[in-house]
């Protein structure tokens, strides 16, 4: 589905990504740990180009996508992302929200756009905060907004940066079962998180990333939380568990 | 002094009534307006030109490779320039050098301030929008780059509304400004509302009346706007 073929990304003189290679196959669930300013956010950032790697190929569907020619707007589509500030349109209304991107991008007419938005909020269970602009609602329904949003292009790959971190944890569970249903309907994720209960239930795949490279990855969830390989890994997952 | 209404009559028809005095103030005031209306045309068409440049140039980084690239490094450099001279020189100094110098061959009067007080507003305006812009937060844009729409549908379905709304208060005061600096018109003989005042005392050698007259009619005008600015502010806030 996406692939990161010896990546690097600096800033100025810092070196952030240092050689990432990573293969996500279609419907993989891989949730991505790591230390603060490890890197998490800056590779996910990559794989939709809102960073510009230094050095490296990403490959999305088999094609190259960080060259020149390449019209990123079209690769975007088929790739959504959810943020940690959620980042819902705060001059829009939730069905705005929701039908922006479909419309302007010709995918649905304004038909088209807003049954399906009706039909993912009534999934959600959002449907009677239609008109409700993001500022009336909570951070729990923001993000599951923000999630529905993502959906309405119909992605190939949803990558999402720390989902719950920024909401009180009573609304925890309700964007991690939202994020559950995706992957039982085997949407393809990528997804940096502290939830290691998700990690550990949801998740095929587990990656820690430590100083810009990938320092361990595991097919087997459970065992790497009980059993991890490297010495940087179990000491990162002691101060965190 | 007696005040009666005998006497205030009196002194109205003195002032202003005789020899239709009053059309002096009228006919000024109606080229006040006029100036004022095309200038900000002028103003907030070309300070959005301005303000996008500036705006593009930091957020695409362009390089010196691309033809886009250059294109846009150069109006950036432009823009800047331009900016900085308009802010940093009297308006006054920039309507003779348009008179006297850039507009020489043009002889409409009111053209010359027209495009004098437009061009000067732009400045002003750019540096109202740019904030306004940049006061956005940052993650929605990239939201909506993240669904795929381009950096100008961004731009103008999420960033510029609430641009728009940010900078309405300093956007409403830079409207005054304007209406309230076309007062210097009369440099190049232009018959303004001030000017027409100054004539005015010429026929009647009182300067009161006239001169308050006028500060009168600036006065009524700029709370007329502020009424204005409060109700479209109070309209596009939706909290
Ligand atoms: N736009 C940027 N400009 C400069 N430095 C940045 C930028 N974005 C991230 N960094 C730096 O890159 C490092 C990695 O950041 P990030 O990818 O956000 O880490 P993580 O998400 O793992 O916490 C940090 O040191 C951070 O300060
Ligand atoms: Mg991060």
């Amino acid at each position: 589905m996406i692939k990161l073929s010896n990546l690097y990304k600096n800033f100025d003189d810092l070196e952030v990504l240092r050689g990432v290679n990573l293969d996500i196959k279609p419907s993989e669930k891989v949730v991505i740990i790591g230390p603060s300013g490890s890197g998490k956010s800056t590779m996910l950032r990559c794989m939709n180009l809102l960073e510009k790697p230094t050095h490296g190929e990403i490959i999305f569907k088999g094609q190259i996508i960080n060259q020149e020619h390449v019209d990123i707007n079209k690769v975007r589509e088929n790739m959504g992302m959810v943020f940690q500030q959620f980042n819902l349109f705060s001059n829009l209304n939730v069905l705005e929200n929701l039908t922006l991107a479909p419309i302007m991008r010709n995918h649905l007419n304004q038909e088209e756009a807003d049954s399906k938005a009706i039909e993912l909020l009534n999934r959600i269970g959002l449907v009677d905060k239609i008109d409700n602009f993001p500022n009336q609602l909570s951070g729990g329904q923001q993000q599951r907004i923000a999630i529905a949003r993502a959906l309405m292009m119909d992605p190939d790959l949803l990558l999402f940066d720390e989902p719950t971190s920024a909401l009180d944890p009573e609304m925890v569970g309700e964007v991690l079962d939202l994020m559950t249903e995706l992957a039982e309907a085997g949407m393809t994720m990528a997804v940096v998180t502290h939830e290691m209960g998700f990690a550990r239930e949801v998740a095929n795949r587990i990656i820690f990333i430590d100083e810009g490279i990938i320092v361990e990855d595991s097919y087997d969830p459970k065992n790497f939380f009980d059993n991890p390989q490297q010495e940087r890994t179990k000491q990162f997952l002691s101060k965190i568990l | 002094m007696i005040i009666n209404s005998q006497g205030i009559v009196n002194f109205i028809t003195d002032n202003f009534i005789v020899d239709d005095y009053w059309k002096y103030l009228a006919n000024g005031f109606l080229v006040t307006i006029q100036v004022t209306i095309f200038a900000f045309i002028i103003g907030f068409g070309l300070g959005i030109f301005l303000a996008m440049i500036r705006v593009a140039h930091k957020d695409l980084a362009p390089s010196w490779k691309t033809p886009s690239g250059i294109l846009i490094n150069i109006l950036n450099k432009i823009a800047n320039a331009y900016i900085t001279i308009i802010r940093g020189t009297p308006t006054t100094v920039q309507l003779l050098i348009m008179f006297n110098v850039v507009l020489i061959n043009l002889h409409n009067l009111k053209l010359v301030a027209i495009l004098t007080f437009g061009l000067n507003s732009a400045a002003y305006m750019a540096e109202i929008f740019r904030s306004g812009i940049q006061a956005v937060n940052p993650g929605e844009k990239e939201a909506a780059r993240s669904l795929g729409l381009s950096y100008l549908q961004s731009m103008s379905r999420i960033v510029m509304p609430q641009a728009f709304r940010n900078c309405l208060p300093s956007f409403g005061n830079e409207v005054i400004t304007l209406f309230k600096e076309t007062s210097i018109s009369g440099f190049i003989g232009l018959v303004d509302l001030t000017r027409g005042a100054g004539i005015l005392i010429s026929k009647t050698f009182k300067a009161a009346p006239p001169y308050f007259a006028s500060a009168l009619i600036y006065l009524i005008v700029v709370l007329i706007l502020e009424q204005i600015f409060h109700a479209l502010e109070r309209r596009v806030s939706h909290d």
